[in-house]
């Protein structure tokens, strides 16, 4: 892929004319009710997460939400969530393991808050204990990269059955800029990095790091969601059949092959 | 009076003063040296290794994993595992292999972190000592691998892991293939954890980005050298981001401490003892199985 494609894509997963993860909740789901606060220090807008229906069949949402205007913006910190935010979001995994409903994560961040508070609650513990947690979740989950997948705070939201990526969303270790500024000393060279960093839905579906790929011809309109919902209900009656054990085993071998060269 | 009596009980000789408290140490006029950056003493190398790598001031300077075994390890009990395990390059990033050859050269290592058993104290266990002399550190698929091995063998024996961390992050240079090891290695650290073993995490300067939010933080009981460097985000990257002075000793052992991340904090004179103590409490019962 040519270094214009790449970068080209990195742009439409930022761009602030996407649906959101409230978008996404709103044209999914019936009777969403919103559930707030980590129980320990917070409620971070940076995580939009609740309790909802799919097909009539309740379900634990949780979205990273970026909002759609600069006030939305600003109360939702962009959509880079706080040690606080990851935690919500672990309360309510939890929540749904307790209640045998299934997870759908909504992910689209440029990474997690970067900033003295995040540090000093923790931002790596938060997300350590998010990836342990999520591996051995007794209940089924689906998690959907719908714009940008930056890093750690992504991954922290996406230890998932099935990983699935919308066709211009972006997944990556390091943001292009970050890449080509720490490894070439020229942010300018970002275009570069996004193209050798195999970040886009299609790199990482040949990699066989995600499951599928949501096209986009639609995206936004009912058709879209439509389609989206039915692959939903689809996956996770699928998931929701398997014996908890075999989906747990299933699980950790998705993540425990990547990067294995003998198994 | 006073005068007499300390001369008659002045020591007379190396013996009666208590013996050499470290290692013999030869000083040569020619001994090459190491400024102290805390105090700014300079300090021959010779003292400087008999001394786990540490100033008299208290200052730990950072070291390679060998020399952590060489002070860690009972005599002769370290014995590797999974070094045929080097990465594929997954993603053929330009320069990277290159690179690799070269830091392969530099730091006589394969990856940046060796594993294997070991006994502590007596006490066996699975150990994981990450080397920042090859590539800072940084966990790319063959570092995932080899620690989830790691933790799979522990799993199998029943067996502690004792893991020393220093890493930059995740290894950029394999793209997506190293943040899956962030989820991987959680993935190992779990299940052995459910299977009621114990891990035990030292970190060392620096520990930050994908590990930190990974198997660093993971650990039953987490040690931390002093002064040692341990965070998320960059403390630079911070700074420009927020256009805020960050407070002083800001991501330091320390500073995690105060804030609740960090057990305790672990100087090298008494690091081994607080290790082969932890691993001692947490495995009574266990010894026969081994």
């Amino acid at each position: 892929m040519n270094s214009n494609t790449a970068y080209e894509k990195v742009k439409i997963a930022r761009s602030n004319k996407r649906p959101t993860s409230v978008d996404y909740i709103d044209n999914l789901l019936t009777d969403f009710i919103e559930l707030h606060g980590d129980r320990r220090f917070a409620d971070d807008g940076a995580i939009v997460g609740g309790v909802a229906r799919l097909d009539g069949k309740p379900i634990t949402v949780i979205g990273i939400e970026k909002g759609r205007n600069t006030k939305e913006r600003m109360q939702h910190s962009f959509g880079s969530p706080n040690p606080e935010g990851y935690r919500k979001a672990l309360r309510l995994m939890k929540q749904a393991e307790k209640f045998h409903r299934p997870v759908l994560c909504l992910v689209d961040t440029s990474g997690a808050y970067c900033g003295i508070g995040a540090e000093e609650r923790g931002q790596g513990q938060a997300i350590a204990e998010n990836l342990m947690e999520m591996m051995t979740l007794k209940t089924p989950a689906i998690s959907i990269v719908i714009g940008e997948g930056g890093s750690g705070g992504a991954l922290a939201l996406s230890v998932s059955d099935r990983v699935w990526m919308m066709e211009n969303a972006i997944y990556s270790v390091i943001s292009p800029e970050g890449c080509a500024s720490i490894l070439w000393k020229d942010s300018a060279k970002a275009a570069d990095a996004a193209a050798n960093l195999q970040l886009t839905a299609q790199d990482s579906l040949t990699n066989g790091l995600i499951e599928k790929i949501i096209p986009e011809e639609k995206i936004g309109e009912e058709e879209f969601y439509a389609s989206l919902k039915q692959q939903l209900i689809d996956e996770f009656s699928v998931l929701c059949e398997m014996d908890t054990t075999e989906l747990l085993e299933q699980r950790y071998q998705r993540f425990r092959k990547i990067g294995s060269t003998e198994l | 009076m006073a005068a007499f009596l300390k001369f008659l009980f002045q020591s007379r000789n190396e013996l009666e003063s208590g013996g050499r408290n470290s290692l013999p140490v030869q000083e040569d006029a020619s001994e090459p040296e190491k400024v102290c950056p805390n105090c700014h003493k300079s300090i021959p190398l010779s003292r400087l290794w008999a001394n786990e790598n540490t100033c008299s001031c208290g200052y730990h300077f950072r070291m390679s994993a060998l020399q952590r075994i060489a002070y860690i390890a009972d005599e002769d009990s370290f014995s590797e595992m999974f070094s045929d395990v080097t990465t594929q390059d997954p993603i053929n990033f330009p320069g990277y292999q290159k690179k690799l050859e070269l830091t392969r050269i530099s730091s006589k290592e394969d990856e940046a972190v060796i594993c294997g058993t070991v006994r502590i104290g007596g006490v066996k266990c699975c150990i994981f000592i990450m080397e920042q002399y090859f590539m800072m550190g940084s966990m790319g698929t063959a570092v995932g691998e080899r620690i989830t091995r790691t933790f799979e063998y522990a799993c199998e024996h029943r067996l502690p892991v004792v893991g020393y961390t220093v890493s930059g992050g995740a290894r950029m240079q394999e793209g997506l293939f190293s943040l899956m090891q962030m989820a991987k290695t959680s993935g190992a650290v779990k299940r052995h954890s459910d299977l009621g073993l114990f891990y035990l995490v030292i970190l060392t300067d620096p520990t930050t980005g994908g590990v930190t939010a990974s198997f660093a933080m993971e650990g039953d009981v987490i040690l931390a050298e002093p002064g040692a460097t341990v965070g998320f985000a960059g403390a630079r990257v911070i700074e420009q981001t927020t256009r805020k002075t960050l407070p002083k000793g800001f991501q330091t052992a320390e500073f995690l401490l105060d804030h609740g991340f960090v057990d305790a904090i672990a100087p090298r004179t008494i690091q081994k003892d607080m290790i082969a103590s932890l691993l001692k409490l947490h495995t009574e019962g266990e010894e026969d199985e081994q």
